[in-house]
């Protein structure tokens, strides 16, 4: 099964993002990842939908959303026409010998030391997903205590 | 001038044009009822809050218009809940008005409190929780826009107590834009060539007609495009009435219990032409074989019905009648005589039948008669299962509205109150309920409404003591183990008739079959019901087994 992202333009109001998720929920497919926000004009706001699943599924689930009174618009985000980004905060065990590999590490990411406490270290990265799976992927042996992930947003380029 | 929140409803109601609201009060409602009292249009109670949705629902069908019902929050709205997914699957217009109670009680759990809106989101074309008094009367004129146009479908506005018992300055809202809602009505002039371009070279083309035809009223738009191109026609279960099956060209009915000819023209075709249809999977059986040599053209309102089940080679996204009109227009007869010659054959040497038997009395030959004796003009609405199949089969149906039956969501209970919902929206027809003794047990209840209302609808039960449709799948397909499904237990059903006020009827013999349904016939102002003791273990044929192909199709011939 193949991952789609899926840009939904929705109007803001109450019960709009229960009605989008049921369309996914209503066929077994598990949302992967989820953004919502308001846009430039506030009583619109946006959805990015990070789902795996069937092609001819999907677009069936794209034209169901079309098809809901509240949504204005659903787009798929093609990777190489669109910007996409996630944030990454990662609580970190950092015992006081680890920690200048971890400041490196964190500088080769460029990503941002934003708390330090006796026993851990917070990091704050930004990217493209696979940027932040691999930052991930660096910083798992040093002892990951929390990690959490914003989901992604997603800007077609044109 | 300052309204209650109920004034505003009932005078929102007021301005749609309603003529007739079915429900049941309750708690919350009491403040919208208090005005209902004396509301300007006709408000009938029934005794069961899915006894008023699906009156609603066949006062929809059977007129057009958008069916309105009201019911008390909690029980009250869940009882509605299988009617409103009934009009769903079948997209018919509906607004729901369901009371909740006070904002400041939502989520506490409150008396007669449920999520009303929750429960009715994958049911509903929309739904509204009115959060501001300030928002009721748009979001009213909303719902009947919603509900009545693109593909319609039932709209829920579920009413807090004190929004109703609130006040506020009315003001109402003269037009409805929602941007996000625009339905394609015109079909696109490049596809309508497309389309016509198919047409005209095909070789063996069929015209697949469901019930966006009837939806969109395009009935007359059809007949004469089979006129105009001499193509071979089959409707859906829902589309039955849109073309006159009367008539040579039409095939009648496709699918699971479809005819032998219309199966295998549909089987044999190069060119399907799909219109207000969605190729439902008790039409289509095993997908992948469905009209495997078939180019296709599909005419239909909603884009999401399009390239879902199959591949679609012409689609056209629009109203049925003004895609008809298009193409009437421009299209061009296709020289198809050998192929029409082929089909009419096919009619002539496999119609549907049944063994007919002086001993018993069968079932499909009571609705032969039914047709027969209201000389094809009735309504006729159905239950669900056996009953439905035999009154589809049998009765030729030759106008739209005329067959009313719950297709998509299969809801037994469904046909008697929706035939109280059809009389009110036709006082000059005779309504018919062709029912099971299992559906009929469902909402019998509502017999009291009919009697209230001295509606004269004809109840013909085929009564064969069994659950027929899953007893003869379990004769077929389960070892003829029948698991609960005879239910020859059951009331006396003329007696049953008499306690509410009816006129009842018990027809043992075939000989009394014909001048039984001429006697209902001459009562006009009681419902009547029949109790046709029929051949308990009759079966529906031709019959394609679920998922299967027109090669497995059982035919009566063939037991």
């Amino acid at each position: 099964m193949k991952e789609h992202v899926i840009s939904v333009k929705v109007e803001n109001r109450s019960g709009v993002l229960a009605r989008v998720a049921g369309l996914f929920s209503a066929r077994g497919y598990n949302i992967d990842s989820l953004a919502v926000s308001e846009t430039e004009q506030p009583d619109v706001s946006v959805m990015t939908i990070v789902v795996k699943g069937d092609d001819r599924v999907i677009e069936q689930v794209k034209k169901q959303l079309n098809k809901l009174i509240d949504v204005i618009k659903v787009s798929d985000q093609i990777p190489a026409e669109s910007v996409q980004r996630e944030l990454v905060l990662v609580k970190i065990l950092a015992n006081p010998v680890k920690r200048p590999e971890i400041y490196q590490l964190a500088e080769i990411f460029r990503s941002e030391i934003v708390a330090i406490s006796k026993r851990t270290i917070t990091i704050e990265a930004t990217g493209e997903p696979e940027r932040i799976d691999n930052f991930i992927e660096l910083i798992r042996p040093y002892g990951i205590k929390e990690l959490i992930r914003t989901g992604r947003v997603s800007l077609s380029k044109e | 001038m300052k309204k209650t929140g109920a004034e505003i409803i009932v005078e929102c109601l007021k301005r749609e044009g309603v003529e007739i609201m079915f429900g049941y009060p309750g708690g919350v409602v009491i403040p919208i009822f208090h005005h209902l009292f004396n509301a300007p249009f006709k408000f009938i109670l029934s005794r069961h809050e899915q006894g008023a949705v699906h009156a609603a629902d066949g006062y929809a069908r059977a007129s057009g218009r958008v069916g309105v019902v009201i019911a008390t929050s909690g029980p009250g709205a869940t009882n509605l809940v299988t009617g409103i997914a009934t009009a769903n699957m079948d997209s018919i217009p509906l607004v729901v008005i369901t009371g909740q109670v006070s904002r400041e009680m939502i989520g506490n759990d409150a008396f007669q409190e449920a999520d009303v809106t929750g429960i009715t989101r994958p049911i509903t074309k929309h739904n509204y929780l009115v959060q501001d008094i300030d928002d009721l009367a748009r979001i009213i004129r909303e719902a009947f826009y919603i509900a009545s146009t693109g593909r319609p479908g039932p709209v829920v506005i579920d009413v807090p107590v004190d929004i109703s018992r609130g006040e506020t300055k009315f003001h109402y809202p003269e037009s409805v834009s929602i941007r996000s809602y625009k339905p394609v009505t015109e079909g696109h002039p490049r596809q309508i060539e497309k389309a016509c371009k198919l047409i005209e070279n095909a070789k063996r083309p069929i015209v697949y007609a469901g019930g966006g035809v009837i939806l969109s009223g395009a009935s007359e738009e059809l007949r004469t495009f089979v006129k105009k191109t001499g193509i071979p026609i089959t409707t859906t279960l829902m589309g039955l009435g849109a073309y006159p099956e009367t008539d040579p060209l039409s095939l009648k009915m496709l699918g699971m219990h479809g005819t032998y000819y219309a199966n295998h023209a549909v089987n044999e075709c190069d060119l399907l032409i799909a219109i207000g249809a969605r190729f439902d999977d008790r039409v289509t059986g095993k997908v992948a074989e469905f009209a495997p040599h078939a180019q296709v053209i599909h005419i239909d309102i909603d884009p999401s019905s399009v390239q879902k089940s199959v591949r679609v080679d012409v689609p056209i996204v629009g109203d049925c009648k003004n895609v008809l009109t298009q193409l009437n227009n421009i299209v061009k007869a296709p020289s198809i005589k050998e192929w029409v010659d082929h089909v009419m054959r096919m009619k002539q040497e496999h119609p549907l039948r049944y063994k007919d038997s002086d001993r018993v009395i069968k079932p499909q030959y009571v609705v032969e008669k039914i047709d027969e004796l209201t000389k094809g003009k009735a309504i006729i609405c159905t239950e669900v299962g056996q009953n439905q199949m035999w009154a589809a089969q049998f009765y030729d149906f030759t106008e739209p509205r005329t067959f009313i039956s719950s297709g998509g969501l299969g809801t037994m209970g469904y046909g008697f109150p929706a035939a109280i919902g059809a009389q009110f929206a036709r006082p000059d027809k005779r309504v018919i309920d062709i029912a099971g003794d299992g559906s009929i047990q469902m909402n019998i209840q509502e017999l009291i409404v009919a009697v209230q209302h001295r509606l004269p609808i004809i109840v013909a039960i085929l009564n064969n003591g069994f659950l027929g449709m899953v007893r003869q799948w379990q004769e077929l397909f389960w070892e003829k183990r029948y698991s609960h499904t005879c239910i020859n237990c059951q009331p006396d059903f003329v007696k049953l008739a008499e306690a509410y006020g009816a006129a009842g009827m018990r027809v043992e013999k075939k000989e009394e079959v014909e001048s039984a349904i001429q006697k209902a016939l001459s009562i006009t102002d009681r419902p009547i019901i029949i109790d046709f003791r029929v051949d308990r273990e009759e079966n529906v044929y031709p019959i394609i087994p679920a998922g299967k192909t027109i090669k497995e199709m059982i035919t009566s011939e063939l037991i």
